[in-house]
């Protein structure tokens, strides 16, 4: 079986959740031997894990250019030369009036989210046409709204079957307030869609309800986790039985409700004194925060460490004796799973779609400060409580593997090949043994 | 001649409300009253009223013929004395029937049995003293909290002078024998036990309704025959459930109470007759005694205590509640008493349960065993921190239990003291009498007189030193083994001294020891 995959992001150069996501999705289809990957992505780093095809969009011809083998075959980052001259057989139109061509015919990305973003959006559904006429498939797979256009355009080029993956929605970045683009090109990419997989039940409803999309063809297909790495299990954990840590990780913007962590953190700290706040992250509503702790008078029990990478990351879940996750709107949220990988039970909004597949966690309304201060001060008192929650939180989020997601996957997949259409009621009964 | 015995246990939790740890010290008030009043309401109309009203019915058919058994818990009485006194009314009419009995319970509907024998002791009385004045009945047959039993609780049992406990016939105790005979407890062969049949019993109070169960609809007659085709020298079957059961968990569409009303009817004809559970162990002889070691409960596939004690919160709250029984038992505080049956009850470490879902599971207004167990150790917290309020903090748990016991053992040794004392002098007015007339014309009667005040004055000695070792008697095993010798050597010189005393101090003697 062989996918044509777009996506935007993929692991080592990471700038969110997506590429995790893709990567583990990836990973998880690989393990089933049988798939052929092809990830179309804008500009990759050329040091991308080998079990998957990797095709660099600023580097497939829109443009007929004569160029020498030798001239160029060190030059191409992720496909090779061969791969070059097989793209330039299938340009579809002439596309020499575009700016920014290069001597190879190629039209150049910046990678990640720039400025003229929607230009990029267009540029890669262009190339994608390139794509679809050269490379042999059975089936296009398009992660987040960015390729949307170029899935739509792969799709009426071969006729075959668009599965697009939901990650987010414009309602869960914008709070409500949608960008009508935003909204058009996601609107467009469902409507040609024969499977939307989206990341949880929540978005599913979003889909169906803001999006108007035929439920049947809806499917909630929820993330993973990797397992910790040697080097991530070995970091020491340093809680202090007598000073507890609760903290928030991530960015701190409106989708993630930090001003509820600071609400519920002043709420805790007017009856205790043994707990301190750990804000973790950055984002365009730091110094609002900062702002409101001072105010509160609480400044000097909440601490802002800034934007944590890589092993800081752990580091961080290591010391923390509990994780909350307020967001007012979080299509799936990776960041609790990690959270309980390292033994620290977390609580989440319910408005969290990672809420759907775990028990072992507390789960709060956003807005309910006083049940979130609730939880927060249980967890810092009752040993009994926290143990219970990390013990069974690591068993619990153990079971969750990409190898299961990949299965899955490959449910959908099987149902569009073999017979052009997709139906979730079925989907469910296929699946319902994968636990 | 078979014999039914059918029981129904009547109870309701209070609920409590959301209960966040910033209110522990200012707010003492733990209850959702909207939502007892709905529950309590909303069970008394769609069951219990119906039902009872059934039975009533019953009685009137079919005379002696229909006997029943209840039990109530304490605080479910005072749930429905507020909200549905029509119950306790019907109840009233239904024990002037004479066709019912009342058991005895833990008045709170908690888990005291296996934490405290004192508090599992105080709270049977006062719910025994609960239901003689409401329906003028003692009972003499104990059911524990959901069916919780043991050997020890049986043993107990029969201290507090029951003469029968029901228990589950759970299938992993009973391995090939059959429920349907009287047993006795394994600590205490006067104790009998009726064993509750899980199949019969299941059959109504789950089953009923349920159209996919091959034995769907279920009708008196067939029901009447399976208990009839049971082998010839199985003569108990026992029958308990939730009344519930009838109305709730089975709706009253499917005409469970018709079943119920024609059940008697339909024994009649195959010789079963109905019996209380007093009756079948007065007349009925314990075939063996039952070993059941660990605690066994109706509750669950599993029948033990995984549900209220399965996971560490649940085992944390329980030792965190129970911790406090001493400073509880020793305070005359009438709410914190109130407050203390309330949240001992079992249904709020079930909410707490980590299990997979089972049968009847209701979670309340929580959203998950988390969010109870947090809102139970708020409440705890709470509770607690008013406990320790009334007693200061440095008087030791174990210090207040023994402060407690002496306080209690102090009023029993008082009264079986001063009874004594009166005997004693009675006798020695008895005594005087007879020397008076022995010798009434010699001057002797002031010779007399002195002997008889050294043995009064003897009599309160050793009365005063016995209490000394008393107070401590397995800290201070040894001097209270001294001090029995020189308790006895007055006794002696009172033997000498005064010939007239001398039964008095020898009877003395083995009370010391």
């Amino acid at each position: 079986m062989k996918v044509l995959m777009f996506g935007w992001e993929f692991p080592p150069k990471i700038y969110g959740g997506l590429a995790v996501a893709s990567y583990g999705i990836t990973k998880g289809l690989s393990l089933q031997g049988d798939i052929e990957t092809t990830f179309c992505m804008p500009k990759p780093t050329g040091e991308e894990e080998g079990f998957l095809k990797i095709v660099n969009m600023s580097q497939v011809p829109v443009a007929w250019r004569d160029v020498q083998y030798d001239q160029i075959k060190d030059r191409m980052v992720g496909h090779t030369a061969e791969d070059y001259y097989r793209f330039r057989d299938h340009i579809y139109a002439d596309f020499n009036y575009m700016q920014g061509l290069d001597d190879m015919g190629c039209i150049g990305f910046a990678g990640g989210y720039p400025g003229n973003l929607h230009d990029e959006i267009n540029n890669f559904s262009i190339i994608a046409g390139v794509l679809a006429r050269s490379e042999e498939f059975d089936l296009i797979h398009a992660h987040d709204w960015l390729t949307y256009p170029a899935g739509v355009h792969a799709k009426m080029v071969s006729g075959k079957p668009l599965c697009i993956h939901v990650h987010a929605t414009d309602f869960d970045r914008s709070r409500g307030k949608v960008n009508p683009t935003v909204y058009s090109i996601e609107k467009n990419g469902m409507d040609h869609a024969d499977c939307i997989m989206c990341v949880s039940e929540l978005t599913r409803q979003t889909v169906i309800n803001q999006y108007h999309q035929d439920p049947a063809k809806c499917v909630a297909m929820h993330n993973a986790v990797y397992p910790l790495s040697e080097e991530y299990t070995n970091i020491p954990s340093t809680r202090n039985p007598k000073e507890k840590v609760v903290t928030y990780l991530g960015r701190i913007t409106m989708q993630k409700g930090p001003e509820y962590f600071i609400e519920a953190a002043k709420r805790v700290l007017d009856r205790t004194h043994n707990i301190r706040f750990c804000f973790a992250g950055s984002g365009d509503m730091m110094n609002a925060m900062i702002n409101l702790a001072a105010s509160y008078g609480i400044a000097d029990r909440c601490h802002f460490p800034g934007f944590q990478r890589g092993k800081q990351v752990y580091e961080c879940y290591k010391r923390s004796d509990v994780f909350v996750m307020p967001s007012v709107s979080e299509p799936f949220g990776i960041a609790p799973l990690e959270a309980m990988q390292c033994g620290c039970p977390s609580i989440i909004s319910k408005q969290s779609g990672c809420g759907e597949i775990l028990d072992n966690v507390i789960k709060v309304d956003y807005w309910d400060i006083d049940a979130m201060a609730d939880a927060m001060y249980s967890l810092c008192t009752n040993d009994e409580l926290w143990k219970q929650l990390s013990e069974e939180g690591i068993k619990e989020v153990d079971r969750i593997t990409w190898e299961k997601v990949g299965l899955r996957i490959r449910e959908c997949y099987n149902q569009l090949i073999n017979r052009g259409w997709f139906n979730n009621d079925e989907y469910l009964n296929a699946v319902k043994d994968i636990k | 001649m078979k014999t039914i015995c059918l029981y129904f246990e009547i109870h309701q939790p209070v609920h409590l409300k959301r209960y966040r740890f910033f209110d522990i010290g200012t707010d003492h008030y733990y209850y959702d009253d909207y939502e007892n009043e709905r529950a309590i309401t909303e069970t008394a109309e769609r069951s219990y009223i119906p039902s009872l009203k059934a039975m009533l019915e019953m009685t009137q058919m079919y005379g002696k013929q229909f006997k029943v058994a209840f039990s109530l818990s304490g605080v479910a009485i005072e749930l429905l004395e507020d909200y549905a006194p029509e119950v306790i009314e019907l109840l009233q009419e239904l024990s002037k029937t004479g066709c019912v009995e009342f058991l005895a319970e833990p008045y709170s509907h908690g888990l005291s049995s296996l934490a405290n024998e004192e508090v599992f002791k105080e709270e049977v009385l006062r719910q025994c003293k609960k239901i003689k004045e409401l329906f003028g009945q003692t009972p003499k047959v104990l059911r524990n909290s959901s069916l919780i039993y043991s050997d020890e609780i049986g043993a107990q049992a029969g201290e507090m002078g029951f003469k029968g406990m029901i228990a589950e016939g759970a299938k992993h105790v009973l391995g090939w024998k059959s429920p349907h005979f009287v047993y006795s407890c394994a600590h205490n062969p006067k104790v009998s036990l009726l064993l509750r049949d899980y199949k019969l019993s299941d059959d109504i109070s789950l089953r009923f309704n349920d159209s996919n169960w091959s034995e769907y609809p279920l009708m008196s007659d067939r029901y009447a025959d399976w208990i009839a085709q049971l082998p010839q020298e199985e003569q108990v079957v026992n029958i308990f459930m939730e009344l519930c059961a009838l109305g709730v968990f089975q709706p009253l569409s499917s005409n469970i109470l018709e079943f119920l009303k024609a059940l008697p009817a339909a024994c009649k004809e195959r010789g079963i007759e109905f019996a209380t559970p007093s009756e079948i162990i007065g007349k009925t002889k314990a075939v063996a005694a039952m070993d059941m070691p660990e605690p066994v409960s109706w509750n669950d596939e599993e029948r033990d205590t995984s549900c209220w004690l399965g996971n560490g919160m649940q085992r944390e709250a329980f030792n965190k509640l129970y911790q406090e029984a001493g400073r509880i038992l020793a305070c005359q505080d009438r709410r914190i008493k109130q407050d203390w049956d309330r949240i001992q009850a079992s249904n709020n470490f079930r909410y707490m349960t980590t299990k997979p879902m089972s049968v009847n599971m209701i979670r309340g207004f929580y959203d998950s065993p988390y969010d109870a167990f947090t809102n139970y150790m708020n409440v705890l917290g709470d509770f607690i921190k008013r406990v320790q309020d009334l007693f200061p903090l440095e008087v030791e748990n174990d210090e207040l239990n023994a402060l407690y016991t002496t306080i209690h053992n102090q009023g029993k040794e008082i009264e079986s003291r001063e009874h004594e004392i009166a005997q004693l002098r009675a006798r020695l007015a008895k005594l005087e009498k007879a020397a008076q007339k022995e010798e009434p014309a010699v001057k002797k009667t002031p010779a007399k007189k002195a002997p008889a005040k050294k043995a009064e004055a003897k009599v309160a000695a050793p009365v005063e030193k016995t209490e000394a070792p008393k107070a401590a008697p397995a800290a201070k095993k040894a001097p209270a083994k001294k001090a029995e010798p020189k308790a006895a050597a007055p006794a002696k010189k009172v033997e000498a001294k005064a010939a007239p005393a001398k039964k008095a101090p020898a009877k003395k003697a083995p009370a010391k020891k």
